[in-house]
């Protein structure tokens, strides 16, 4: 039992490595031909990590010590990520529950140490990405959490394995108001997490309403190639959760070879085929203003409060 | 129509008519109001569809496909092309700030799903378990027609209300006659229409559709 959770941490792990580039790649070639373009390719963003990886990082002098180590917490917060959302399989570790509530602490630890790093290096641009970094989180976070909680009264529990198992094995509750008005809140949610349009522009360098990119603009060298990976695989973990709550069909319920292996397949299929679908939905909005992202984070917000309280009252 | 799959279809479609009902409230968009307003017609539809076939009566077949003709195309169709004729496809004004909106709308969610309960008894079939959604895109509808000051989405709002009040009557007492649900249903189209062309002329003859604005009479 022990050995097959731990077996399928580390899939899950390797699957989400091997995963996200390709997720990224996947996700600019489909933007890059809706606009037109030709693009880099679906392998370039893996041929730029491994550039970023090899390259020694320049450090301004009289940086200090978390210039250094917030990026690796923030890859450690994600792969943990990774690990404790179910997306291969629902059988989880047995003393380190996937519970949403430490999801939810675990994505807060890779903002916090992002919010940090844009601060650490003192200039103007890395403060007030942090700023609006945070403040889009304080909105984010109560809302991944209601929207989940609201999924998790029907099962009867807040582990998020569990939270999948039951609506696989349910069908009928996968399209009920609860369901509906939730996963619509927690897709909002997740690109205003993830740093994508309408929140925040991926593909802007530069600019002065960018969020994520103001925070990362005095790394270099390897600690930029850690920063990118981690939050990429933010996106896939995340895109992987909603995949699962939403679509909870192949997911495996043990560690078998071949239940494995279909849970590999069906998670890379929808975590792929979610991500083109954002890419090309992103061609057709423009950045919101940063003064009307707490409406729109707002008005998610209502959406899962609304799913919670319907909840309740119908079960 | 076995019951997993009636409760199956009747969950998804009262699921679609409440999500819509509150993206309506959350945004400024008329043409995204329109497009939502068509979704929101397939949905009745749909209910209408899954409602009188589950109760055995041929004549839903009919009275569904004269719902997503009139609500999801006629209608929206209708609107688009005052709205594209009068160049106004955002709202500007609206009397109360957009939190105040949200909030307002969740409260009524909760009413109406606090009084359903009493109103309906001790019914427990799925049909009863549906109708707060029935309830709650009334609310809505009302709230859209308190708050918003342009004339579409105060007609977006009245179609709404319009929406709901057929929901509940299918859910509850199993579909009107036709005859009833035909005169009805004509009725707002005609009054679509009627006021599709008042808004044109509005645009025309004062230059903006601020509802708040009219106040008094010309000859």
């Amino acid at each position: 039992m022990t050995i097959a959770s731990v077996l399928v941490v580390v899939i899950q792990l390797v699957f989400a490595v091997a995963v996200t580039p390709v997720l990224i790649g996947v996700m600019r070639t489909t933007r890059a031909r809706l606009e037109g373009r030709v693009g880099g390719g679906i392998g370039q963003p893996w041929r730029d990590l491994r550039k970023l990886l090899s390259k020694e990082p320049t450090r301004a002098p009289g940086s200090t010590l978390v210039l250094t180590l917030a990026p690796i917490l923030l890859v450690a917060s994600s792969l943990l990520l990774c690990a404790l959302i179910p997306l291969a399989s629902t059988l989880a570790l047995a003393s380190v529950p996937g519970d949403l509530f430490v999801v939810v602490s675990v994505l807060l630890v890779g903002t916090v140490a992002l919010a940090l790093l844009g601060l650490e290096s003192g200039s103007a641009f890395g403060g007030m990405g942090s700023s609006r970094h945070m403040v889009i989180a304080a909105l984010v976070e109560p809302t991944v959490l209601l929207s989940i909680y609201a999924l998790s009264v029907p099962a009867g529990t807040s582990a998020l394995a569990a939270i999948v198992q039951a609506r696989r094995a349910d069908p009928a509750s996968l399209l009920n108001p609860v369901s509906l008005l939730a996963i619509f809140a927690l897709v909002v949610v997740v690109i205003a997490e993830t740093g994508r349009l309408p929140v925040d522009n991926p593909s802007t360098h530069l600019e002065l309403t960018m969020i994520h990119e103001a925070m990362i603009l005095e790394s270099g060298g390897r600690d930029l190639g850690w920063l990118e990976l981690g939050s990429w695989l933010r996106l896939t973990a995340l895109l992987g959760l909603v995949a699962n709550l939403a679509l909870p069909w192949g997911i495996g319920q043990d560690a078998a070879p071949l239940t494995l292996l279909m849970g590999i397949g069906a998670i890379t299929v929808k975590v792929l085929v979610l991500g083109a679908v954002l890419a090309a939905a992103e061609v057709f909005i423009a950045k919101l203003r940063l003064f009307r992202v707490p409406e729109l984070l707002a008005g998610s917000f209502v959406l899962a409060f609304l799913s919670v309280s319907a909840s309740y009252l119908v079960f | 129509m076995s019951t997993d799959l009636y409760q199956q279809l009747l969950a998804t479609t009262t699921g679609l008519l409440l999500l819509t009902a509150v993206l309506q409230v959350w945004g400024r968009s008329t043409v995204r109001a329109i497009g939502l307003l068509v979704l929101q017609g397939i949905a009745l539809a749909g209910l209408v569809l899954t409602v009188g076939l589950h109760a055995g009566e041929a004549s839903a077949v009919v009275v569904a496909g004269l719902l997503l003709v009139v609500k999801a195309v006629v209608m929206p169709w209708a609107m688009l092309r005052s709205a594209r004729l009068i160049g106004v496809t955002r709202e500007h004004s609206s009397r109360v700030n957009p939190a105040v909106e949200l909030i307002g709308a969740a409260g009524l969610t909760l009413l109406a799903y606090a009084v359903s309960g009493p109103i309906l008894g001790n019914r427990s079939d799925a049909a009863s378990q549906a109708v707060p959604v029935g309830v709650s895109l009334v609310l809505l509808g009302f709230w859209q027609l308190l708050v918003r000051g342009s004339a579409i989405t105060q007609l977006v709002g009245f179609l709404m209300l319009d929406n709901g009040i057929a929901a509940i009557s299918f859910l509850t007492s199993g579909g009107l006659p036709l005859v009833v649900e035909l005169g009805a249903t004509l009725d707002v189209l005609l009054v679509v229409l009627i006021l599709g062309v008042l808004v044109v002329r509005m645009q025309a003859e004062q230059g903006h559709i601020d509802i708040s604005e009219l106040r008094e009479l010309h000859d």
